[in-house]
């Protein structure tokens, strides 16, 4: 009979609990403990969802009593609080919707629910997921397990350091150009962003909707897999998902990386990385290379570079009409003592908001004003259509693309805050990928100083299988991922 | 790219957001930083090249038209800041 | 009544009109689409609220009656349109942007005819697009200080916006193409367009310029009109109020004035500010529309017969003046009951008798009904009138008694044979008995007689008339009129 060990992979509780040696409640009661106990440090989230965990634990009770062996029934996750969950305030970290409480759940929340899964809280982000570090958060940043006095990076912050805790084994997080990988790197755990279209953005509070995507952090990548198979699919409520089947995403496993075609943008390699990030992704690629993948370093992807602008005038573009509806008419934060309505929108949304997302609300709607529309909004669409076409031309030739995921390790706390663009300098090697759609996966890979660093695979579009499949056989062949942050409880 | 106040100002006031004095000098250098480091974007050819309006290769996404039945109106309401007599309330808009 | 710019300025007359399609559910939802009669905000659901996180989905039947009404127009449908997103803040705008089309409309070009000024006229369209409604406002003045209130309801409703070319040189042609595009809406059943539910909206643009001469003057553009009648008034007024500033060498302000019902005049609208940046882009929710041949050529199956069609066919077809023809095709309905009713005359011959019951008693009875009471209303459907048609020319009924037959048809619902057999209307024919009575009325009426003897025709008619009445109705006109021909000649 197996104890109750919170630091075993979500396959093996879900076995464990299969086999009797422990109830779903008994895990959610014990999961809850621990995240209470490490929210002074870690605050990982905005609100714990404690009368829900339990309902649901008890629902996946019933569940293993009538010998359902799917994979999630009973397994604690983590949840990005920009997605919306019925009765359960929502706030997308923001003062705008401090007291939103939707009255309907996101299809990826549904999703979890069929699934079995036990919702145990709504994680901390950076303010309507604008953000790479969390610190942008209006309750308070989230820290990096790895050392309270660093960022465990953004926007999902909360959902990859709760998972690098210990505190739960699998999260939700969102991605639009960067922030579930990005903060998995730092966090030394795995992130993946599901190909655009691949999971409903419905219910989701919407940043930039062309590039936003749901996806899993985990410590196993088979957990990844399940999690990932959980929730995606296509969804008639969500026009920009795509009818194509989901696989098993653990189906590929046994392949292991032999004859993985491996593209190496040197590029990415050459400049800007902090010190120890190069070595660690060099000794990763050296590991990919002894089990039998084939590395080229000869791969370019030459506008890769006018990704950051691409990226940070269509995301705000975007966010500048997704975010028009915050205006104290409907739900949300309110001034009602403006001298008139107008008045009143705006000091709601002057106060409502926070700075960075009202700088890029106000970047946005200058993008797409008269007169500058087609010099930069249209100029933007274009650069992505060749970036996304040497994407497209690096797949014909490789099965996955590898760079770093994030050019330095985890920074302090509040280091990077005066400037905004050294802000977005840490999405460089992450947005590319939004631009074109293309799935990827964050893999831990060691350690530079003690703080983790992330390698990135990315793959061909609905290829989520051979990205999981490669950081699978890379896990078994490594210990990477394993070791646990020593300063929480 | 140098935006000056004025022009801070009027997108503030197009996208709604009221901005304090700081936050306006302060809006206009980072908005300033960030959209010189656009100039990149001019160095890509980019004649006959399509834009991208969406990653994914789809058209004709639409359902048929049948009705569910809507929310409660309490459900509807229940995170309204003003409200009265089952609408939503706001201050008196002029221009009818 | 026409009035005309004075002779040295034209006026060139555009109009913009929103129309709400008459579907079941909402645009870019599944709520129901009617609210007519609705509590406030309880056709809501996330969608159309413009809550966190919630996405459109296109109502493909929106589409459809959309290409429609650009296929009876003679549009273009171009093979790939999209949506955009319109951006503005307003309190009845729930997401801040409103789903719209900008520069790829369902439908390009096109135009409808109406009558012009001077005869058939053609005007132009520029475009057809689709997007959705916004929710309504509602202003409160209880004393204490004005507020709005906002009723969610209408938020999402499909809305087809058409914008025409400024071809209008009237506001007679522009009252003109207004019902007529009204009367082409209805024909399709895509909407109610009507005005009072605000399923039938419009703007009217307009400038002036010397006649003769082709660059536009400055534009101004009038809203809140209600009616078609407003529309003709408010662009005659403003045609003098234009022309009085430029012949006294002043210049026209670029505008908005708003239309005065009471006083039939324009004001200058509360000066918006800057002119809307609506900072147009793709919508990205929303993949695009391809829209292959063989979908508008199966679109265009759904056409029914047009409104102009019908009647040119029902002036061919049964021999109609153009105006009856015109009155009876003003709707399908109507149309409809009239070709069954010829049908259940029996004889295409008896057409036009059957469209004379139409426009006269019948429409009287439903007139005294309301504005927009149909025979589908009543206990009288076609089969009666055709019935009632055939009875007359059979000479069974006279036809003032027809009249009478009418009346309690529309009472009682029965068939009109049946009520002329319970009322003892049939005309008598019995050559006996009309004799008889013939005799007795030459008798009763000396003068009349010596009338007629003396040459006046028109005597006959009076003893006629009292054959009838002795007969009380019932008697064969001609039959009696024979027969006091043949007694007063006899009796010579």
């Amino acid at each position: 009979m197996a104890t109750l060990d919170l630091d075993v992979p979500a396959h093996e509780h879900a076995a464990r609990m299969r086999a009797g040696d422990y109830t779903a409640r008994a895990l959610a009661e014990a999961t809850l403990a621990r995240i209470r106990a490490q929210e002074p440090a870690l605050h990982a989230y905005v609100t714990i969802t404690e009368e829900l965990a339990r309902a649901q634990a008890d629902a996946a009770d019933a569940r293993l009593r009538a010998g359902d062996a799917a994979p999630l029934v009973g397994i604690p996750v983590g949840v990005k609080d920009l997605l919306c969950t019925r009765g359960v305030r929502t706030t997308a970290s923001s003062r705008m919707l401090e007291r939103f409480v939707p009255f309907y759940d996101c299809t990826v929340v549904e999703r979890l629910q069929a699934a079995g899964a036990v919702i145990v809280g709504k994680t901390n982000l950076d303010e309507f997921a604008m953000g790479s570090s969390t610190e942008h958060s209006a309750f308070g940043p989230t820290r990096n397990p790895w050392d309270l006095e660093r960022v465990p990076g953004g926007s999902s912050g909360g959902s990859a350091a709760t998972v690098a805790a210990r505190g739960v084994p699998i999260s939700l997080g969102t991605d639009t150009g960067g922030s579930i990988r990005q903060p998995a790197a730092l966090c030394g755990i795995l992130g993946l962003k599901p190909t655009y279209g691949r999971v409903s953005r419905y219910g989701v509070v919407a940043f930039a909707s062309s590039l936003d995507q749901v996806g899993p952090f985990g410590r196993d990548a088979e957990d990844v897999a399940n999690l990932l198979g959980a929730i995606a699919g296509h969804d008639e409520r969500d026009s920009t998902t795509v009818p194509v089947p989901v696989p098993d995403y653990t189906a590929g496993f046994a392949r292991g990386l032999a004859g993985l075609r491996v593209g190496v943008p040197e590029q990415f390699l050459e400049r800007g990385l902090g010190p120890g990030v190069r070595e660690a992704i060099e000794e990763a690629i050296a590991v990919f290379e002894h089990a039998g993948a084939i590395i080229d370093r000869s791969v370019a992807l030459p506008t890769a570079g006018a990704a950051l602008a691409v990226y940070y005038i269509i995301a705000p573009s975007e966010a500048s009409a997704n975010l028009a509806r915050y205006d104290g008419v409907k739900y949300g934060f309110a001034v009602t003592d403006g001298a008139s309505v107008e008045a009143e929108m705006s000091e709601t949304r002057g106060r409502g908001f926070g700075s960075e997302v009202k700088r890029r609300i106000m970047l946005g709607t200058y993008a797409l004003s008269a007169g500058y529309y087609d010099a930069y909004y249209l100029k933007a669409q274009k650069v992505r259509t060749v970036i996304t076409r040497e994407f497209e031309s690096a797949f014909a030739e490789h099965d996955v693309i590898l760079t770093p995921t994030s050019p330095t390790t985890a920074f302090r706390l509040g280091e990077k805050l005066e400037d905004p663009y050294a802000m977005y300098l840490n999405d460089l090697f992450t947005i590319p990928v939004n631009i074109s759609g293309d799935p990827a996966i964050s893999i831990p890979c060691g350690f530079a100083d003690g703080l983790p660093v992330g390698l990135q695979l990315i793959g061909r579009h609905f290829d989520e299988a051979t990205l999981l499949a490669a950081a699978n056989a890379y896990g078994e062949a490594t210990d990477a991922g394993k070791a646990s942050p020593a300063a929480l409880p | 790219m140098a935006l000056t106040a004025d022009e801070v100002r009027y997108i503030a006031r197009l996208a709604r957001v009221a901005l304090t004095g700081d936050e306006v000098e302060r809006m206009r250098e980072q908005l300033s930083n960030i959209l010189d480091h656009f100039q990149a974007l001019n160095d890509v050819p980019t004649d006959d090249v399509p834009p991208t309006a969406q990653s994914l290769d789809l058209a004709n996404v639409d359902r048929p038209d049948q009705t569910h039945p809507p929310a409660d109106r309490e459900q509807v309401l229940a995170n309204a800041p003003r409200r009265e007599n089952g609408f939503l309330r706001v201050r008196a808009v002029l221009e009818a | 009544m026409t009035t005309k710019a004075r002779t040295e300025y034209e006026v060139v007359v555009g109009v913009e009109v929103h129309v709400q399609l008459k579907t079941r559910s909402k645009m870019f939802c599944a709520c129901p689409r009617d609210y007519y009669n609705a509590e406030p905000n309880t056709h809501v659901c996330p969608v159309c609220l413009g809550a966190p996180g919630v996405l459109p989905v296109i109502n493909r039947e929106a589409v459809h009656f959309t290409i429609l009404a650009g296929l009876a127009m003679g549009c273009e449908i171009p093979a790939e349109s999209k949506f955009d997103r319109k951006n503005y803040p307003y309190p009845d705008l729930m997401k801040g942007y409103q789903i719209s089309q900008y520069d790829r409309p369902l439908c390009v070009g096109g135009a409808l005819e109406i009558e012009g000024d001077d005869g058939p006229k053609t005007v132009r369209l520029e475009r057809i697009h689709l997007e959705e409604d916004t929710a309504r406002l509602l202003h409160r003045d209880d004393g204490a200080e004005p507020y709005s209130l906002i009723d969610v309801n209408r938020s999402g409703v499909p809305l087809m916006e058409l914008v025409t070319k400024p071809d209008m040189r009237s506001g007679h042609e522009t009252a003109a193409f207004l019902r007529t595009l009204r009367q082409l809406l209805r024909y399709l059943e895509i909407s109610d367009a009507d005005m009072e539910k605000g399923s039938f909206r419009f703007d009217v643009n307009l400038s002036l310029r010397p006649r003769g001469t082709q660059p536009l003057g400055t534009k101004v553009e009038l809203k809140n009109m209600n009616s078609f009648r407003s529309a003709q008034r408010g662009v005659e007024f403003e045609v003098q109020r234009q022309s009085a500033i430029l012949e006294s060498g002043g210049r026209i302000l670029l505008e908005t004035r708003g239309f005065v019902d009471a006083t039939g005049e324009t004001a200058s609208q509360r000066s918006k500010e800057e002119a809307h940046d609506y900072r147009y882009f793709p919508e990205p929710d929303l993949p695009p529309l391809r829209i292959p041949a063989e979908e508008v050529a199966a679109l265009r199956e759904r056409l029914p017969e047009l409104p102009d069609a019908k009647r040119a066919r029902f002036e061919r077809e049964y021999g109609l003046p153009h105006d009856e023809a015109a009155l009876l095709a003003e709707t399908r309905a109507r149309a409809g009951a009239f070709e069954e009713a010829v049908r259940a005359a029996g004889d295409p011959k008896r057409a036009r008798a059957v469209a004379h019951w139409l426009i006269g008693d019948v429409a009287r009875h439903l007139n005294a009904l309301g504005a927009d009471a149909e025979l589908a209303d009543t206990r009288v459907t076609p089969a009666h009138i055709g019935e009632l048609a055939r009875l007359v020319e059979e000479r069974t009924v006279t036809a003032s008694s027809a009249k009478e037959v009418l009346d309690a048809a529309f009472e009682s619902g029965e068939m009109p044979a049946a009520i002329v057999e319970a009322r003892g209307l049939r005309i008598v024919s019995d050559a006996g008995a009309i004799d008889e009575v013939a005799r007795r009325v030459i008798e009763a009426n000396p003068k009349a007689v010596d009338d007629y003897r003396g040459g006046k025709e028109s005597a006959i008619k009076f003893l006629v008339g009292q054959v009838m009445r002795e007969m009380r109705g019932r008697a064969d006109p001609n039959g009696a009129t024979e027969a006091l021909r043949s007694h007063l000649e006899a009796g010579r």
